[in-house]
């Protein structure tokens, strides 16, 4: 028996590729596109007034070198908040939705699309979404007044790497078979204790020491002073800048890895 | 059976020490239709996973179009269309969408696909409902929109697992003229169904599975002449009344003795009653039927395909 040429009638066949992962989660983002854009103008409205200018008029000590504000301070920890919002609503809901609830992985892996091509398709996916919420947020940081230096731009790049280091969320969220409220459990007793002890809304050399290791695993804290850097730095010398950067890749791409085979191993049942 | 589209050889797949298909055997022939008949856990599903190119066996030769789906799983997958049991249409999505997103994953060109979509919605049956939200649709139509989506890339084989389960008997026959128009010009057919009626009605051939083997093979016509009688009397006589007429039945052919009825397997179904009722016997409900492949199930099994 001799080898079938791989194509269909007379229209050829590729091999398909995790950017048709990416195509598909965006046309289905149309359909909330509204929602979307909403939140991402309100929040940072929303979070400036609150923490910029009313938790501001009580801080008269100034929190960084050479006069920054409150607001320039907690500005970049804010913007890596709302990244990692995002990429951790996609990162556990939209993974599970896909493995189980409407198990539109499933469907991508009948076709000829792969394991590693789907989640390649969705960390790109979420990267967009977070690159939407992150510039819309910095255009009403620069507003307000939050950024005084054109590096300022890269406290994006700071908020992105946030997000992405909560990749293994998502590894994790592969592995749920049976929903028992994992997500809600995950958000109180990780991710919001990382929130509050990150140096996000106070610098962590405020906590005692004993406190400090939180922030000091925390994807958050890592880039929220990376985002200060790019934003009024340097505060810091250059080496704990270089690893804030290789800590939030390396979470990054170490959960990315794993979700994979994660993903892989559920699909082939 | 040369050039088959699909040669499986003691194909096995177990879950730890559960094998959920146990060694079977079979060809599929290009433009065949062809069946997994067997009751629910039986190990179709599994096997169709298998054949899909989306779960690597424990061991056993597969072949798909001349393939291992080990190696080619892609390659595979892109000349196959799949209908899985459970409908996995992205419900973000409106009706047409699904089918634009979908014919993306086979690199298909976006005004290839757009025009095919339009094709297929009429197909369906559904182009009224091309901007419909998917959760607004009924059960037969969603049925009809994955059959739909299936179909994008013009596949090779199209694999159906339960096509119809679950839909009320006009949606089914809706369904099955879809499907018999496919078998028409040329598509080969694999399907799955514990429904004896939609095997009789689609498969060219088939084979009936039971507890991961396979049990006979054959035509469905063939199956019935080597497995049962022509024709089948059935008779109730009241819950508790059957076991104690079958003994009166004897010698009138074989005889099944199920809970609710008893069925008398024979070549004259007609003269069969007429000899029950000389023996004195008086059934609260008597039918005369031609033996259907429930019949050879049972048989086979001693046991229903739908317990």
């Amino acid at each position: 028996m001799s080898a079938p040429e791989v194509s269909t009638g007379s229209t050829s066949v590729k091999v398909g590729k995790a950017w048709y992962v990416t195509e598909h989660k965006i046309r289905a983002m149309r359909g909330y596109a509204g929602t979307l854009v909403a939140t991402a103008i309100g929040t940072p409205f929303l979070y400036l007034f609150a923490f910029g200018v009313g938790l501001a008029t009580l801080i008269t000590q100034n929190v960084g070198p050479g006069g920054v504000t409150y607001l320039q301070f907690v500005a970049p920890a804010l913007l890596a908040s709302a990244a990692l919002l995002v990429a951790q609503e996609e990162y556990t809901f939209g993974i599970l939705l896909g493995l189980k609830w409407n198990p539109t992985y499933v469907a991508m892996n009948s076709a000829p699309i792969t394991p590693r091509q789907i989640v390649d398709g969705i960390m790109l996916f979420v990267l967009i979404r977070m690159v939407i919420t992150s510039v819309i947020y910095f255009a009403v940081m620069v507003l307000f007044g939050a950024i005084t230096s054109v590096w300022g731009v890269l406290v994006i790049v700071a908020g992105l790497l946030a997000g992405f280091a909560f990749a293994p969320v998502a590894a994790y969220a592969a592995t749920i078979e049976e929903d028992r409220g994992q997500f809600a459990i995950l958000q109180r007793t990780i991710i919001l204790p990382l929130t509050l002890f990150s140096g996000t809304v106070f610098p962590l050399t405020q906590l005692p020491v004993y406190l400090q290791w939180i922030g000091w695993i925390s994807p958050l804290w890592h880039a929220s002073e990376l985002g200060r850097q790019f934003s009024y730095g340097p505060t810091e010398p250059i080496w704990l800048t270089v690893i804030h950067v290789l800590y939030l890749v390396g979470l990054g791409v170490l959960g990315w890895q794993l979700c994979v085979r994660n993903v892989a191993r559920r699909l082939n049942k | 059976m040369p050039d088959s589209v699909i040669t499986a050889t003691s194909l096995t797949k177990k879950y730890k020490d559960f094998a959920a298909v146990d060694g079977i055997s079979f060809e599929v022939a290009p433009g065949e239709s062809f069946g997994l008949l067997g009751p629910n856990g039986a190990g179709k599903s599994t096997t169709m996973r298998m054949v899909g190119a989306v779960s690597t066996r424990t061991s056993g030769d597969l072949t798909i179009l001349g393939l291992d789906p080990n190696e080619h799983g892609p390659e595979i997958r892109s000349q196959l269309g799949v209908v899985p049991q459970a409908d996995n249409l992205d419900t973000e999505l409106r009706v047409r969408d699904n089918l634009l997103v979908y014919g993306r994953y086979f690199g298909l060109p976006r005004a290839a696909i757009a025009k095919r979509a339009d094709e297929l919605l009429d197909f369906a049956q559904l182009t009224e409902k091309a901007k419909a939200k998917v959760d607004d649709l009924s059960g037969g139509m969603k049925r009809r929109l994955t059959i739909a989506r299936a179909l994008i890339n013009d596949p090779r084989i199209l694999l159906l697992d339960e096509p119809t389960t679950g839909l009320d008997p006009q949606a089914r026959h809706i369904l099955w003229d879809r499907l018999f128009r496919l078998k028409e010009q040329g598509t080969t057919l694999v399907l799955t169904t514990h429904y004896m009626d939609e095997a009789e009605q689609l498969c060219d051939r088939l084979v009936v599975v039971d507890k991961g083997q396979i049990m006979a093979e054959g035509s469905p016509a063939a199956l019935i002449r080597e497995h049962s009688s022509k024709e089948v009397l059935e008779v109730r006589f009241g819950s508790d009344k059957n076991e104690g007429a079958a003994a009166k039945l004897v010698g009138l052919g074989r005889l099944e003795v199920l809970p609710d009825r008893i069925l008398v397997y024979s070549e004259n179904g007609e003269a069969a009653l007429v000899e029950v009722v000389k023996r004195g016997l008086e059934p609260i409900t008597s039918l005369v039927r031609r033996s259907s492949l429930e019949d050879v199930f049972l048989r086979l099994t001693g046991r229903t395909l739908i317990e």
